[in-house]
């Protein structure tokens, strides 16, 4: 009965009255970690401003941002972030926090993807082997980087071994999983996701594969309706000394996922997952 | 074994996120399966009784939005009411209200449909009797519905079956905010995206119980109603 109440209460009640809101639009893979669970709470607690994160890929977020259906964007992906404010979308791009990418695949590596020594070396000995890779395919933030890798690489993924499934990072996964496949994955889902059975993290720690996340505010002079003090002020408070120490105690694990880099002196004090993989 | 033990645990538990997603998910599709009947019986019945020019035609389109997938009509939602759509000073986007306007969207074709196909039937029966009167237009209708109330009754449950399971539609239009627009479906897609294949399928069971208890209370509402006819006789 209990529950039947509960629930009856909830249906009912009207909207709280929310102070002040912003939308955010950002990643999937921000958002399957648990950071915005573990941040933002922080934030609206210390200046009353809720957070509505709608969560996509990189490429849709950024036109989420463009139609003005968001008050700021936090992303990965440098190059589209540029455009971004170069075309007057969006203003005052911050730098946040990074991680790093990972190639992961099957225990068994039947490619040989661990001995090798660079990134272009492990996309190489995976196309060698035509061993299957599961490609995002959806236009976010970590599938553009891997389209990048493999154009450096100079390999064309025309084969059947190349398999683009056009979803998310964990559909991605999901899918590696159930066929044994290979796979390129920025860490922070990888480590908070939960179905991973016979995959393991092959190769690790190149400077190329470096993730950084960056946040823009949308532009108020293109879209007046945007609330941009108070995107602002989550910009603000994400780069403050406050946010980056709460980014660099977030954990999943016991593993530190993201590190702050907003603040260049502090960096070098944090302790980074992708930096200590590379030493 | 262990999903329905999880499933179990997570409504036993009443945790509070869990009860907000289950509440925003039956808010959201009532609200959707009410107005999408309101306007879809009258509309469908009218179509059974009425005659006029296009009338066929009408009902091989509504008979045809019933195959409507929820990602269209998501995106021409979505579309509609973006900053940047035609409706964008409204500010619904990634609402609750969008969502409600997606699901009736959806529904009220299935609504429409059946409910003319519930009424069709009662209409020849009543035809002569409803000429040889005389009646009014409108009183046909509302005689008509009424008499055939627990068929169209099944309609609006097929109706509010579809919003509650549908996924495609409020993902987008909603955008699946925590604690704002996150329902059981897209919750459930979420935690698939995470790999917690358990909870999700749990969540699945949860919906499926909800689905379950609305409709044996539909059913129990409609055997009532036969026996009072039954006694009325």
């Amino acid at each position: 009965m209990k529950f039947l109440s509960l629930l009856a209460a909830l249906m009912f009640a009207t909207t709280a009255a929310a102070d002040t809101s912003i939308t955010l639009a950002s990643t999937t893979s921000t958002q399957n970690s648990g950071l915005y669970e573990f941040l933002l709470p922080k934030f609206t607690a210390e200046t009353g401003i809720t957070v509505h994160v709608v969560a996509v890929g990189t490429g849709q977020a950024i036109k989420i941002a463009q139609n003005g259906d968001a008050d700021a964007l936090l992303v990965h992906h440098r190059a589209s972030e540029d455009a971004f404010v170069a075309n007057g979308y969006g203003i005052e791009r911050r730098d946040v926090m990074y991680n790093d990418y990972v190639i992961i695949g099957p225990k068994s590596d039947p490619a040989d993807v661990g001995t090798s020594k660079t990134t272009t070396q492990a996309l190489n000995t995976i196309h060698a082997a035509q061993s299957l890779f599961i490609s995002r395919g959806d236009d976010s933030g970590t599938h553009k980087k891997e389209r990048e890798l493999w154009t450096a690489a100079e390999i064309a993924t025309n084969g059947t071994w190349y398999r683009e499934i056009g979803a998310g990072m964990g559909a991605a996964l999901n899918m590696a999983a159930a066929t044994d496949a290979y796979l390129m994955s920025d860490r922070g889902t990888w480590l908070s996701f939960g179905n991973t059975q016979n995959l393991t993290i092959l190769f690790q720690g190149e400077s190329q594969l470096r993730n950084p996340y960056g946040l823009i505010l949308v532009n108020p002079e293109i879209h007046p309706h945007a609330d941009t003090a108070s995107a602002r002020r989550l910009a603000d408070w994400i780069t403050s000394p406050t946010g980056q120490q709460a980014i660099a105690e977030f954990r999943v694990e016991n593993k530190q996922l993201f590190c702050p880099n907003a603040q260049p002196e502090q960096d070098s004090k944090a302790f980074c997952p992708s930096d200590s993989a590379q030493n | 074994m262990e999903i329905f033990t999880t499933a179990i645990g997570l409504i036993l538990s009443g945790d509070k996120d869990l009860m907000t997603i289950i509440a925003l998910s039956l808010r959201v599709s009532l609200s959707a399966t009410l107005i999408a009947a309101l306007f879809a019986i009258p509309a469908g019945a009218a179509l059974a009784i009425l005659q006029f020019p296009g009338r066929r035609m009408l009902l091989v389109i509504s008979s045809a939005f019933m195959a409507l997938p929820p990602v269209v009509v998501g995106l021409a939602i979505y579309l509609l009411l973006s900053r940047s759509g035609p409706l964008g000073t409204l500010g619904l986007l990634f609402t609750p209200t969008a969502m409600i306007v997606a699901q009736t969207v959806l529904i009220f074709p299935i609504i429409l449909s059946l409910t003319h196909q519930a009424v069709q039937p009662l209409n020849r029966e009543y035809i002569s009797l409803f000429n040889a009167l005389d009646t009014p237009r409108f009183l046909r209708i509302r005689t008509i519905i009424w008499d055939a109330r627990f068929a169209v009754s099944v309609a609006i449950l097929a109706g509010f079956g579809r919003a509650l399971a549908e996924v495609g539609a409020v993902i987008i239009v909603g955008g699946n905010i925590n604690g704002l627009t996150r329902v059981m479906t897209t919750t459930i897609a979420l935690e698939t995206s995470k790999g917690n294949l358990q909870l999700a399928l749990a969540l699945g069971l949860v919906l499926l119980v909800i689905a379950f208890s609305v409709n044996l209370l539909t059913h129990t509402i409609a055997r009532m109603g036969e026996k009072y006819q039954t006694v009325r006789a």
